[in-house]
């Protein structure tokens, strides 16, 4: 973002065209997770904490390297542990850091009522914005990764900025700068791809991993997050991490046609009462029914 | 107190058609509904997310939405115990529905003579009645959906799509019963806020009923 906005437009007394003019920019960013290289330290988590500003939380001690079973509305950002043994008996521990993908098609943004509450920069970060939320958990239902978090006291949502702050400021996110292999990058969208199907690639050519892939799922058009995956076809093993999301089809069913058939009753409806009314008018008593009927009871024997 | 309590008084050539209080329960109920349809609006569309803020902002709203959705339950559930008994659908509604046509186009003197509540009141009646406990069924579950595990997940969407399917279920039958309170029918709208209603007005609409209360013989009323 800060980047598109220092880009120049017009030179005083230089002859010729603004150099870079017609090139083509990515403003779209991108961090890559190769979970192959995680050894599971937690440096990005505690990083997470210190630069939103947030206590850690307490553990919960589950017999596994697990330090807590979940997201929390001020833990954006937690190793996932796994011990598979995979069909030929090798056993491995499956690290990986969860938190917000920074979707194209953002489940979470679709799905929220309230104006301004969640906005997608240009750049692909997918920001709440805590004063504008309403606290209907809408987003919640709407997120295929199960990411956005409620604190019940406060009536807000949260989930991890992917540090929208810095970024916009021109620095890299603070996960990124702790993590202590580097199996945490950030760039451009196009060269994270780049790394990462690289990294894949000699995975793939110079290990046992002949499934090593890169995990950037076209259901939800895409992520700003990338993970770099020992075996692609079986995201499931990485603590959850959905084969094939999408955002549900209840909630684009209910977002979409729904709604507009939903307006158009509701504006058929009024126009045809007023049609009506134009029609037929209102039903008129007769006034002088009781009279008549007086008058002609006047008559009767009692 | 004992003023309040003691019987209203009807002007000459009126006669009471709702008690006082059927009329706070109507109102209580109708006021409750309104708040939550204006409310409900708000969050249905982008369009008419505006009405948030004119109601106080959006978190104010989703706060009492609920909260007045359990008043208007509870208006429901009253006004069910002052009208049921009124309301079972007969034999006579049903012709009265197959002529419905003629009633829409000011053909009265067509139809089956009526009691207190016709067959579209007594319609209109029960969609809001079971309108409003499917609204409230629905809505405990967006009222809380963090008690819901992401597993079932679908389960709050479908439960969300179920009350929107009941509001609008809810707001024809409003739209049709608002135009006809204010325009199409002229003197029902004192006969819910002063509570009396003209002879002529009960002689024409609810023939049965107006025998009824006025003990009037029915073969020379027709
Ligand atoms: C009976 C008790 C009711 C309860 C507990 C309830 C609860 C809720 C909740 C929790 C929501 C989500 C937004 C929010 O939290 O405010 C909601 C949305 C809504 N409610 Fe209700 N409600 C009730 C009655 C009603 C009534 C009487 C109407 C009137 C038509 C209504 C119409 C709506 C609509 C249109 C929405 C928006 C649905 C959407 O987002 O597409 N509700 N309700
Ligand atoms: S909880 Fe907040 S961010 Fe989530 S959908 Fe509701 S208003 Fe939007
Ligand atoms: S992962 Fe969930 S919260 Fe994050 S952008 Fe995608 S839908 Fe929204």
């Amino acid at each position: 973002m800060s980047n598109g906005t220092l880009e120049i437009k017009a030179i005083s007394g230089h002859a010729g065209p603004v150099p870079g003019r017609d090139a083509s920019r990515d403003y779209g960013i991108c961090k890559v997770i190769d979970v192959t290289t995680c050894i599971g330290c937690k440096a990005c988590e505690v990083a997470c904490l210190e630069w939103n500003g947030y206590p850690f939380r307490e553990t919960v001690f589950d017999n596994t390297y697990q330090t807590m079973p979940d997201l929390a509305w001020n833990y954006y950002n937690l190793i996932r542990f796994n011990e598979h043994v995979a069909e030929d008996g090798t056993l491995s521990w499956l690290m990986r850091k969860d938190g917000c993908m920074h979707c194209a098609d953002p489940g979470c943004l679709r799905a929220c009522p309230a104006d301004g509450a969640i906005v997608q920069y240009a750049n692909g970060i997918v920001d709440f914005n805590q004063d504008h939320c309403i606290g209907c958990q809408y987003c919640v239902t709407g997120c295929p990764f199960n990411i956005p978090k409620f604190n019940s006291e406060t009536k807000k949502v949260h989930k991890c900025t992917l540090c929208s702050d810095r970024v916009g400021a021109g620095l890299e996110p603070a996960c990124i700068k702790a993590c202590p292999t580097g199996c945490l990058h950030f760039g451009s969208k196009e060269d994270m791809t780049d790394l990462a199907q690289n990294r894949a690639k000699q995975l793939r050519e110079h290990t046992s991993h002949k499934n090593a892939g890169v995990y950037d799922p076209a259901g939800v058009g895409g992520t700003h997050v990338i993970y770099v995956l020992h075996d692609i076809e079986h995201p499931e093993l990485y603590g959850g991490l959905p084969k094939n999301p999408r955002v549900p089809l209840l909630v684009r069913l209910w977002k979409g046609p729904l709604k507009w058939l939903g307006n158009l009753a509701i504006t058929a409806g009024i126009l045809a009462a007023a049609g009506h009314y134009i029609r037929f008018g209102p039903k008129r008593l007769d006034e002088h029914q009781d009279e008549d009927r007086d008058e002609a009871k006047k008559g009767e024997p009692k | 107190m004992s003023a309040i309590s003691s019987p209203e008084k009807i002007p000459a050539g009126f006669i009471q058609r709702y008690t006082f209080t059927e009329r706070v329960c109507h109102w209580v109920s109708s006021l409750t509904y309104v708040y939550c349809l204006f409310t409900g609006l708000a969050f249905y569309s982008p369009h008419l997310y505006w009405i948030a803020f004119v109601l106080g902002g959006g978190p104010t709203s989703r706060f009492w939405h609920p909260i007045v959705g359990l008043l208007f339950l509870a208006g429901a559930v009253w006004m069910h115990d002052l009208w049921r008994r009124e309301m079972d659908v007969t034999e006579t509604d049903k012709r009265w529905l197959r002529r419905v046509e003629d009633y829409a186009s000011n053909q009265d003197e067509l139809l089956p003579l009526q009691e207190r509540f016709n067959a579209g009141q007594k319609i209109f009646y029960w969609l809001m009645f079971y309108g409003a406990l499917v609204l409230l069924l629905s809505g405990i579950f967006i009222w809380f959906p963090e008690y819901i595990s992401f597993q079932i997940a679908w389960l709050r969407t479908l439960m969300i799509v179920i009350h929107e399917i009941a509001a609008l279920a809810t707001i024809g039958g409003f739209i049709v019963h608002v135009y006809m309170g204010i325009f199409f029918v002229p003197g029902s709208m004192t006969a819910m806020t002063v509570g009396y209603v003209s002879r002529t007005w009960a002689r024409m609409h609810h023939r049965l009923w107006y025998i009824r209360v006025t003990g009037g013989d029915l073969d020379r009323e027709k």
